[in-house]
């Protein structure tokens, strides 16, 4: 199928097959806790260990961040198995720069807008909510552009 | 807040982390090359994803009255408001600088992508900036 492979060039099961294994752990996140989970507000309630502002200490963020930071130590671990198992060791092209820089404005942004690509995208989507749509075409618009424009600019 | 409970965190998020991982989405080239028009990975990953998180997020409160450890049913917290289409559009803007996300960058830690350590901490600081000028 030649529309395929032109959208898919490098293959679309993975992808497909990743896909569903994101929603069996999310599914199950539900079932086994009733958690919604997307990752972004992770950094925001472990700074509530460290800081005493008290944006940070937010009843949302104390309540939240034992489990959080269980929810970032699973990903890790899985990843990790993935690796030992079917995966491959693979270190990123993207530059130091680009990535501190995108890292930052995404740690900036994620927090107000009440998620990111997990958590509007998979798990706002499931729920649908509206503002996750509106989300999610914003951010992914954006990000083209962003994306391209560093293109053009010779970036990564 | 038990055993079983941050027990199927774990066991959760490991999934969510393989998946991500199997999906190559913890790999910001990946992402780029969605962001250019390469490729269509990423809105088919995050669609394959969310059609059964749908099933299971729509059923699940009407078939059983509580989770297994837990009370309640949860629900996502999305708001409409400026401030969330800003921040979203602020948030489009790093992901398409560095194609990183925090869930993935996380994730690719795990999988030995060291460089996501820059990002993280680019993330935090970002977070912390966020939280003191939001106060």
């Amino acid at each position: 199928m030649p529309e395929l492979d032109a959208l898919f060039p490098m293959g679309i099961a993975h992808y497909a097959i990743g896909g569903l294994l994101i929603s069996f752990g999310v599914s199950y996140m539900f079932a086994s806790t009733g958690l919604v989970g997307g990752m972004s507000t992770f950094s925001t309630s472990t700074w509530s260990f460290l800081s005493k502002a008290s944006y940070f200490n937010r009843d949302t963020f104390t309540t939240s961040r034992n489990w959080r930071l269980v929810y970032a130590a699973g990903l890790i671990l899985g990843a990790a198995i993935w690796q030992f198992t079917v995966g491959d060791t693979f270190v990123t092209q993207v530059g130091y720069g680009q990535l501190l820089l995108g890292g930052l404005i995404v740690g900036f942004g994620a927090r107000l807008s009440n998620g990111c690509t997990s958590g509007h995208g998979i798990c706002g989507l499931a729920s649908f909510k509206l503002p996750s749509l509106l989300a999610v075409l914003i951010f992914l618009s954006t990000a083209m552009i962003a994306a391209n424009l560093v293109k053009i600019l010779g970036g990564f | 807040m038990s055993i079983p409970f941050f027990g199927s965190v774990l066991i959760a998020s490991a999934l969510f982390g393989f998946g991500l991982s199997y999906s190559t989405m913890i790999h910001p080239e990946v992402v780029l090359s969605f962001l250019r028009f390469d490729d269509f990975s990423l809105p088919w990953v995050m669609g394959c994803s969310a059609t059964i998180t749908m099933i299971t997020y729509q059923l699940l409160p009407r078939l059983a009255g509580k989770p297994l450890f837990a009370k309640t049913f949860r629900a996502h917290a999305a708001t409409l408001d400026r401030n969330t289409l800003v921040d979203a559009a602020i948030f489009g803007i790093g992901r398409g600088i560095s194609g990183v996300c925090p869930g993935p960058a996380i994730a690719g830690l795990g999988a030995g992508n060291w460089p996501m350590l820059i990002s993280l901490v680019g993330i935090f600081a970002g977070s912390y900036l966020h939280g003191r000028v939001m106060r």
